[in-house]
C-alpha cells in the first residue's frame, strides 16, 4: 500500500521534472529537470519490483541496518570519488595544460566537485550511516518513522549528484560550500528535516534512560547545520524556471553570513559530528569506556558555545568592523580547549591498554585521526591570531590547515568507523586482512605528512614572497613569481595526495573481500585474541 | 536597530558574563555529589551487549 502511494508520488515527480525540463529558462535548469525525470524513474522501477514481492526480509522489531549498510557502500564510494578529483585539480595547479581546454574540466568548476564530493558526498554519507546505526545501539531501538530513513538516505544521494553535475555545468551562487543553487538548497533542507526527524524520534523512543554523549554531538550536527544552510541560503531566485538567484544579503553582511557558515560547517559537520563518531567507535574498538564522561559533557557544551562566533577570522583586515574581527579571533583561541578536552578524552580512553595498538591496526587509524584532531585543533586557532593570518591568509597554509584535519582527522576516523562496521553490517567473522588495514594506516599518514609539510614550506613562502618590499617600497615580487616558486610544492602536494589515495584503494579491496565473504585465518586469530587481553 | 557600538558593548559585559556563568553552572552540576557513579554508568552503555532487542 505504502509503496503504490510512493509510486504515484514519484510518478508525479517525473512529470514536474518533465515541465521543468520543457519550461525551463536556461540549459542548467532543463538538464536537472531531466536529472529528476531519470531519478524518479528508476526509483519507480526499483519500487515496481518489489510489488510483488513478500515483506522486507528485515524484521520490524530488528535495528534498521540495510541503510547503513548503503551508507558504508556510499560513503566508501564518493570518498574515493573526491579523493581522485582532489589528485586531479593539484595536478591542474602543477601542470595548467590538464585543464584540458573544456569549461567543465577546468579548475574552476572541479575544485567546488572535490570539496563538496568529500565534505558531503563522503564526510556527509559517513555521518548519516554512523548516526543511524550508532542511534539504534545506544537507544536500543530501531529507526523510527517507518521507512523514511530511506527518503534521507536517496534524498541526500539526489543532492550530491544535483550538486556535483550543478558545478560541473557552472552552476555557483558563489559561496564557499554553499555553492549549490537555490532549488537544490530546498531539496537539501527537506532531507535535512527528514533527517533531524529520524533521529529526533529515535531518540525519543529510547529504552535507555540516559542518551549516551555521542547522540548529542550527532545531534548537536544536525541541528546546526540546518540552521546554517536555511540562513545562508537565504536568497531570492529569478525565476521559478531558472537556476540563477541572488543571495538576501549583500556586501559586508554576505560575507559574514557566509564565514559564520563556513567556519560551523567545520566546527558542526566536520568536528561535532565525527566526535560523534569518536565517542562510539574509539570505545567499541578499545572495549574500555571513554575516559571521562564529565569531561566529555563540559566539553561538548564548551565546543558548542564557542564555535559559533569563530568565523569571523575568515575575514581579518577586510571591511568587517575590528571588534567583529577580534571577537573572533579570540573565541577561535578559546576553542583550544574544548578542542584538546575531546582529543585527551579520545586518545585517553586507551590509557592502561596502548598495548592494543601494537595487535590492532583499526584501532591504530582511529588513535592517529585523534592526533591529527589534535594537531589541526592547535594549528587553526593560531593561524586565527591576526598577526599570523596576516601572513597565512590566502596562502597555502590554508590549505596544508585544512587537509592536515579533514584527511587527517575527518578521513582517518571514517575509515576507523568503516573497518569497524563492515564485518558486523555483514555478519562476518572480521575484516579479510588486518596488514592490508595496517598498510592503509601507513599510506594515509605518510600521505598526509608529504602533503601538509609541502604546504607549509609553499604556503610561508607564498606568504613571505607577497609582503617582500624593497627599500624604495615596491613589492619585489610579481605575482607570477610567487607562482612559479609554487610548482616543486604542487608536484610533491600532488605526491603526497597520491599515496593517501592509495591506502583508500587498498580498502575498497578490503572492504570488498570482507563482503564476499573470505574471511583470513590471521584476521580470526586476532579478533579472538583481543578480548583476552581487555 | 542596534548598531554596532551596543553589539560590541554587550558582548563584552552581558555576553561575556552569561558565558562564564554558563560555564561555572555546567562545572558544578557536574560535579555534584554522588555524580560519578552516573557518570561512570553513562561511559560503559555502548560497552554493554549490543545485540538486537529480543534476538
Amino acid at each position: 500500500m505504502g509503496n503504490v502511494v510512493l509510486i504515484v508520488l514519484l510518478g508525479l515527480a517525473a512529470v514536474a521534472g518533465l515541465i521543468g525540463a520543457a519550461r525551463g529558462h536556461d540549459g542548467l535548469f532543463q538538464a536537472h529537470a531531466w536529472v529528476i525525470v531519470a531519478a524518479s524513474l528508476v526509483a519507480i522501477a526499483c519500487l515496481l519490483q518489489r510489488l510483488d514481492r513478500p515483506k522486507s526480509s528485515e524484521a520490524a522489531e530488528g535495528y534498521a541496518d540495510g541503510v547503513v549498510r548503503y551508507g558504508v557502500i556510499a560513503t566508501i564510494f564518493w570518498g574515493v570519488t573526491g579523493f581522485v578529483v582532489g589528485l586531479v585539480i593539484a595536478l591542474q595547479l602543477a601542470f595548467p595544460e590538464l585543464n584540458l581546454g573544456y569549461s567543465f574540466t577546468s579548475f574552476g568548476r572541479l575544485r567546488p566537485l572535490h570539496t563538496s564530493a568529500v565534505i558531503f558526498a563522503f564526510g556527509g554519507n559517513a555521518l548519516i550511516a554512523t548516526s543511524f546505526y550508532v542511534v539504534q545501539r545506544t537507544c536500543r531501538a530501531r529507526l523510527a518513522l517507518g521507512g523514511l530513513h530511506w527518503f534521507v538516505f536517496w534524498g541526500y544521494q539526489l543532492f550530491i549528484v544535483l550538486a556535483a553535475t550543478g558545478y560541473l555545468m557552472g552552476a555557483t551562487q558563489s559561496k564557499e560550500y554553499a555553492e549549490p543553487e537555490w532549488y537544490v538548497d530546498i531539496w537539501l533542507t527537506l532531507v535535512w528535516v527528514a533527517y533531524l526527524l529520524v533521529f529526533l524520534c529515535t531518540l525519543f523512543k529510547r529504552k535507555e534512560p540516559h542518551i549516551y554523549v555521542a547522540n548529542w554531538f550527532y545531534l548537536a550536527f544536525i541541528v546546526t547545520v540546518a540552521m546554517l544552510h536555511i540562513v545562508n541560503n537565504l536568497a531570492i531566485p529569478v525565476s521559478f524556471l531558472g537556476s540563477k538567484s541572488y543571495s538576501a544579503f549583500s556586501g559586508v553582511q554576505d560575507a559574514l553570513t557566509q564565514w559564520w557558515y563556513g567556519h560551523n560547517a567545520v566546527g558542526f559537520f566536520l568536528t561535532a559530528g565525527f566526535l560523534g563518531m569518536m565517542y562510539y567507535f574509539v570505545p567499541k574498538q578499545a572495549d574500555r569506556p571513554v575516559f571521562s564522561y564529565r569531561l566529555s559533557i563540559i566539553h561538548f557544551w564548551a565546543l558548542i558555545f564557542l564555535y559559533i562566533w569563530a568565523g569571523p577570522h575568515h575575514l581579518h583586515y577586510t571591511a568587517l568592523p575590528d571588534w567583529a574581527q577580534t571577537l573572533g579571533m579570540v573565541f577561535s583561541i578559546m576553542l583550544w580547549m574544548p578542542s584538546w578536552g575531546g582529543m585527551i578524552n579520545g586518545l585517553m580512553t586507551l590509557s592502561g591498554a596502548w598495548d592494543k595498538l601494537r595487535t590492532d591496526p583499526v584501532l591504530r587509524m582511529m588513535v592517529v585521526a585523534i592526533a591529527f584532531y589534535g594537531m589541526s585543533t592547535f594549528e587553526g586557532p593560531m593561524m586565527s591570531i591576526k598577526a599570523v593570518n596576516g601572513l597565512s591568509h590566502y596562502t597555502d597554509w590554508t590549505i596544508g590547515h585544512v587537509h592536515s584535519g579533514a584527511l587527517g582527522w575527518v578521513g582517518m576516523i571514517s575509515f576507523g568507523a568503516i573497518y569497524f562496521l563492515v564485518p558486523k553490517l555483514w555478519n562476518r567473522s572480521g575484516l579479510h586482512s588486518l596488514r592490508l588495514v595496517s598498510w592503509h594506516v601507513w599510506l594515509a599518514t605518510i600521505g598526509i605528512v608529504i602533503y601538509a609539510a609541502a604546504m607549509w614550506v609553499s604556503g610561508i613562502t607564498q606568504g613571505l614572497m607577497w609582503r617582500e618590499y624593497d627599500p624604495n617600497g615596491f613589492l619585489v615580487y610579481s605575482f607570477a613569481e610567487t607562482v612559479s616558486a609554487m610548482h616543486p610544492f604542487y608536484i610533491i602536494r600532488a605526491f603526497g595526495g597520491l599515496v593517501y589515495i592509495s591506502g583508500a584503494v587498498l580498502m575498497v579491496y578490503n572492504v570488498w573481500r570482507t563482503i564476499k565473504g573470505s574471511p583470513a585465518t590471521r584476521a580470526v586469530a586476532a579478533d579472538a585474541a583481543a578480548p583476552q587481553a581487555a | 536597530m542596534m548598531d554596532h557600538d551596543t553589539l560590541r558593548h554587550l558582548a563584552d559585559t552581558w555576553g561575556l558574563v552569561f558565558l562564564f556563568l554558563t560555564f561555572v553552572v555546567a562545572v558544578a552540576v557536574l560535579f555534584r555529589p554522588g555524580a560519578s557513579k552516573h557518570y561512570k554508568k553513562c561511559a560503559e552503555m555502548p560497552l554493554k551487549d549490543d545485540r538486537e532487542p529480543g534476538k
